[in-house]
């Protein structure tokens, strides 16, 4: 399929592509075994400025947009989901800053996030408020000119490893959502700790943690935008993210196509090799159909938010869910594709399988995305009677 | 601080094929590569850089076609990048490399470091770096495989011996040639890859480099390939026997024996 990628874009591509196979496909295996942070390659990605294409020139970035950005996830992910989501963990973390930023915490934050010096990360959800965001318990109280913080994240990705983190806690508690708003805390403020890591199904590589605020005084000119405002930010924060979320999915699903194909043109039985049977000549068709859908949708959805588009909410939606359900089923089916091998450590898709997973939960569940294009719809019929 | 890294295009293949007819490398419809030991010096280059300051040089002697290797450079980090082309560098030999390599140094003039590869994948001989050094007459150490201390006027170093390491000291300006165990070579940035697309690359002459031609290309060249073969794989080997004086007699005449 013609995408009608830029010499730029292509570049990109390309570089990430090489990054993947030179530098993450060797350690890929270890990784999900040790659950080891990919220090290493998050150096090589910074060294190969794949942290400035989403920060804007002035910035010392690229300033390429959304497609740009999920054609390098996609291309990383295709390798491993793991550390592409560190990647990707990262662009979300400096959303927020990139939408709702004053000139000064950009100058003081984005820099460092396109050189790769440092790395970021989002925290909204705890342990009583998940889908439910609404229900988040940090408080933020103003102190003369610092914000105190209370309370504990948890489910954080890149959380320990970050140096930089946009944090969701509620000024005003009576209000609820209304009374949310968003910090920028630098790793290492007093009364700012990190609780457990997770062990994980599948993404091992990545770092999930909990975020525990303990008096914790962030300067008054750290707060994001108006207080107030932190649930909107997040919701453009992560209506923005999302087709990120669906080029990991394609991303994997590639990996995972190319895998079952490549095994079953070498896998023989009844003396052909499996490919030669028809209904795993089917799965591999379905595998491929489902994929290219899913990646014209999210490649249009980035198009549609690099078009300066103002609302994207159902777009980006759509494009998570469906890459996302996308992927389970082709990495699923790839297992399949493998029989018995599939389901061992020694091959790829065993992985793969396990990371997929993870796409269908965060940054909205994927039930918790049905309803939410399904209200745009309700909604914008309802305009028109 | 200001580091020159020296280098070569090659075939980028291990299958290297003669022409029996010109003893010359066939290079047709293999595709050129930077010297692989070269990407390590490339890479200390930038390295250097990145801790000192300064400026890195990439420069190449070679046909027309190097270009492309230079270019390939900017995207790896490298400041600016010279070809030294002339036709009458065509042929040159070790001698001659180093001797057109050390006039284009000279006319560079502010230098610190020179970082050569340890060898190339074709000529393979080695020899260049310890030519420029001796042409130059500055200090040279080779098979450097760690930089432990750079400053003004001063270098510690190092350098890979059959069994372990040895460390030396040295005064710069100075030529080393690197190991590949110095380093793992970055990937080309994405800047790197823009700037390398529209970088000018300065060709420069023998004119230029007030090269005596005389002393580069085919004429310039003191050694002649005479001859070049694939050896027959026979597992016949003789240890030589006696005193050094005798093993070094007795391996000269086997020398002009098979010569
Ligand atoms: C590996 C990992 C990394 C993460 N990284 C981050 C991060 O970086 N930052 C961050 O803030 N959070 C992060 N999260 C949290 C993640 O976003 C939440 O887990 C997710 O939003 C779901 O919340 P929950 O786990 O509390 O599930 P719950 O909300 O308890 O949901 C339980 C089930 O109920 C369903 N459900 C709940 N409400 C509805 C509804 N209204 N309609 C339909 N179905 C509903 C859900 O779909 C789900 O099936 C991460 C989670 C994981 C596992
Ligand atoms: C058997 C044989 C036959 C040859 N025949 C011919 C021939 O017929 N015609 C011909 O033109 N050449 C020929 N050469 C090639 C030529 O002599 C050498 O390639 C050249 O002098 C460089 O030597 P080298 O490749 O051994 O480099 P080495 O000494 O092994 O290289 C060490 C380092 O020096 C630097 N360096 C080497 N060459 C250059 C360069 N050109 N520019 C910048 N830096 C450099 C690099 O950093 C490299 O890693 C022949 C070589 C050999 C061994």
């Amino acid at each position: 399929m013609e995408y009608f990628l830029t010499e730029q874009q292509q570049l990109i591509k390309s570089l990430a592509r090489r990054i993947a196979e030179e530098r993450i496909l060797p350690v890929r295996a270890e990784l999900d075994e040790t659950e080891e942070f990919p220090w290493a390659i998050v150096k090589d990605m910074a060294d190969a400025d794949l942290f400035r294409i989403f920060i804007p020139e002035e910035y010392e970035g690229l300033g390429e947009g959304c497609f740009a950005l999920c054609i390098a996830i996609e291309e990383l992910a295709r390798v491993c989901c793991g550390v592409a989501l560190t990647y990707a963990a990262d662009a979300l973390g400096a959303m927020p800053i990139l939408l709702y930023g004053s000139d000064e915490q950009k100058q003081k934050y984005l820099p460092d996030i396109a050189s790769g010096a440092k790395l970021t990360a989002f925290g909204l959800t705890e342990p009583s408020a998940g889908s439910d965001a609404g229900a988040i318990k940090t408080t933020a109280v103003l102190d003369g000119d610092e914000y105190v913080l209370n309370g504990t994240k948890q489910f954080i990705t890149n959380g320990g490893e970050a140096e930089i983190y946009t944090i969701i806690a509620l000024t005003d508690p009576r209000k609820g959502s209304r009374g949310a708003s968003a910090f920028i805390v630098d790793k290492g403020t007093p009364g700012f700790t990190f609780g457990k890591k997770e062990k994980k199904m599948g993404i091992r590589s990545t770092a999930t943690r909990e975020l525990v605020f303990h008096n914790c005084r962030v300067p008054r000119e750290n707060l994001l935008s108006k207080e107030g405002l932190g649930f909107i930010l997040t919701m453009k924060t992560l209506d923005s993210s999302r087709p990120g979320v669906g080029a990991l999915a394609i991303g994997l699903a590639q990996g995972a196509l190319e895998a079952a194909v490549a095994y079953a043109r070498q896998r023989v039985q009844f003396g052909h090799p499996v490919s030669a049977i028809q209904a795993v000549q089917h799965l591999l068709a379905n595998m491929a159909m489902e994929l290219e859908a899913a990646r014209a949708l999210v490649y249009a959805t980035a198009k549609t938010i690099d078009s300066g588009a103002r609302n994207f909410t159902e777009e980006g939606a759509m494009a998570k869910v469906f890459a996302t359900d996308m992927a389970m089923k082709v990495t699923t089916d790839a297992v399949q594709v493998f029989g018995g091998p599939g389901y061992m450590r020694d091959y790829p898709v065993e992985k793969m399988m396990r990371d997929a997973k993870i796409n269908q939960i965060y940054e909205g569940t994927n039930q918790v995305l049905r309803n939410v294009i399904a209200l745009e719809l309700l909604k914008r019929k309802a305009l028109r009677e | 601080m200001n580091f020159v890294v020296c280098i070569k295009q090659v075939p980028g293949t291990t299958d290297i094929k003669i022409d029996p007819e010109t003893n010359t490398l066939v290079r047709e419809g293999v595709p050129s590569v930077i010297n692989p030991f070269d990407t390590y010096a490339l890479e200390e280059g930038v390295r250097l850089k990145e801790r000192c300051g300064g400026k890195v040089t990439a420069i190449s002697m070679g046909p027309p076609q190097a270009e492309e290797a230079l270019r390939e450079t900017i995207s790896l980090g490298i400041d600016e990048a010279i070809l030294i082309s002339d036709r009458a560098f065509a042929g040159s030999d070790t001698w001659a490399t180093s001797y057109v390599l050390s006039k284009a140094i000279t006319k560079i003039a502010d230098y610190d470091l020179i970082i050569c590869g340890r060898q190339t994948l074709d000529g393979d001989t080695g020899q260049v770096g310890p030519g420029l050094s001796e042409m130059l007459g500055v200090p040279f150490v080779a098979y450097v495989s760690k930089i432990e201390e750079i400053k003004e006027g001063y270098l510690k170093v190092q350098r890979m011996v059959e069994e372990g390491y040895e460390t030396m000291e040295m005064s710069l300006p100075a030529v080393i040639t690197v190991v590949k165990e110095i380093n793992v070579p970055r990937l080309p940035s994405l800047r790197g890859s823009m700037k390398a697309k529209t970088a000018q690359i300065p060709v420069w002459t023998a004119e230029d480099i007030s090269a005596d031609t005389d002393k580069a290309g085919l004429t310039g060249s003191p050694t002649r390939v005479v001859k070049i073969f694939f050896p027959q794989r026979t597992h016949k080997s003789e240890m030589l026997q006696g005193s050094t004086e005798l093993q070094v007699t007795q391996l000269m005449e086997k020398l002009e024996e098979i010569i």
